[in-house]
């Protein structure tokens, strides 16, 4: 009987009438629970699997290199008191502003780091000019600096929305005055 | 009271709506995922605000580790689709004179990243799968200025697939100048324009 198969109306025999006029108006029930469980299990895997694997990209953009050509082209002339020069080490960054070379130090801390330094020069160079985005960034790379370093550099001017910046070869003259600063830093800590 | 008994069932709910609700959403997610092809070569790629998603054609990543000692770094290269790389090793077979079987190329245009010199291209793809797991662990593509296989991939891939996009996809603590090496071979080969490959995270509020 119908009954039996669902297992629920088995046992109410004695409360109802029972025998010949027991229609078999109720449905065999099948218990969902087991499929259900699988269902979100299945579920729960290809939730995580699509969220999980999305991969994000950073657009980079590089001066073409000088060739033959371009030898007489001049290049353009800009304002000393315009440029901020960062050398980026590993975890650190020393940086000096126009052409005179007093390095200064500092890192990638959200809120001391580089992005104060970088927001402070730009007001004092906004300020001068009575101009918006004067300020140019020349970001040389160290050789002791790691990927995550230019990443995070390149990110730090996503984040302060700087336009004008420019990945230049950091050259030796550079290297001795960071050898420099690391020893007088050394002398008196 | 033997009334209040009679009521003595199992209170049974009906699923079916949650099932249905259920299903719907594991057939919704079943066609929209896209597994990843398993990468040879282990990166942790770094962390930053970029929020463009990668596209998912015409697409060559460069992948990029440091080696053992920490001071250089290994190199991949991989491209998208099964046809492209297919006419890349041809073009390889055009420059350096090397034969490939049918059954190597099947591999070939299964492997999503490749990260072994031209010279040991048809050993690698006749080893066994322990063998090139093996090998994925320490080779790489030569970027030396005095051999640079990775100009003769980029240029094979380009001129494959015109319209492909470079990414590049490279361990948090590879060191610069393999970097800069990579850079300057891309400029050499006049792409000035290229994608760093990043996972997401937050926007600081300023």
């Amino acid at each position: 009987m119908a009954a039996e198969v669902g297992g629920d109306g088995g046992a109410p025999k004695k409360g109802k009438k029972s025998g010949k006029a027991h229609k078999p108006k109720k449905r065999p029930r099948i218990d969902m629970t087991p499929m259900v469980d699988l269902g979100f299990l299945l579920l729960t895997f290809f939730v995580l699997t699509t969220t999980m694997s999305t991969p994000n990209t950073m657009p980079v953009v590089v001066p073409p290199k000088i060739t033959e050509k371009d030898k007489d082209v001049e290049p353009p002339k800009i304002s000393e008191d315009k440029v901020i020069t960062l050398l980026v080490s590993r975890g650190k960054i020393y940086y000096y502003t126009g052409l005179k070379k007093e390095l200064k130090a500092t890192d990638f801390s959200p809120k001391t780091g580089i992005r104060k330094v970088l927001l402070e020069q730009r007001a004092e160079i906004e300020a001068n000019y009575g101009k918006k985005d004067e300020m140019i960034v020349i970001i040389k790379m160290m050789e002791d600096a790691q990927y995550r370093d230019f990443v995070d550099i390149l990110d730090e001017m996503a984040v302060i929305n700087q336009k004008k910046y420019a990945l230049v070869d950091i050259t030796p003259e550079d290297k001795e005055i960071v050898e420099e600063y690391q020893k007088t830093i050394e002398k008196n800590p | 009271m033997a009334k209040f008994k009679a009521k003595k069932q199992n209170i049974a709910i009906d699923m079916t709506p949650m099932v249905d609700l259920a299903f719907l959403l594991i057939t919704f997610f079943m066609l929209t995922v896209k597994f990843r092809a398993p990468e040879s070569l282990e990166v942790h790629v770094p962390s930053s605000i970029a929020d463009t998603p990668l596209p998912a054609q015409d697409i060559m990543v460069i992948s990029v580790a440091p080696d053992a000692t920490g001071k250089g770094g290994r190199v991949f290269f991989g491209v998208d689709s099964k046809h492209t790389r297919l006419a890349i090793l041809e073009k390889i077979q055009e420059r350096y004179g090397y034969e490939f079987d049918e059954q190597e190329k099947r591999l070939f245009s299964i492997l999503p990243e490749i990260g072994v010199p031209f010279s040991q291209l048809k050993s690698y793809l006749n080893a066994s799968e322990a063998e090139r797991k093996r090998v994925d662990k320490i080779s790489s593509i030569p970027i030396d200025s005095t051999n640079n296989e990775l100009k003769d991939w980029i240029l094979f891939a380009r001129y494959s697939n015109p319209k492909i996009r470079i990414a590049i996809r490279a361990d948090e603590k590879t060191p610069y100048p393999v970097i800069a090496q990579i850079i300057e071979t891309l400029k050499d080969q006049k792409v000035h324009r290229f994608n760093l490959i990043t996972t997401l995270e937050a926007q600081p509020k300023s």
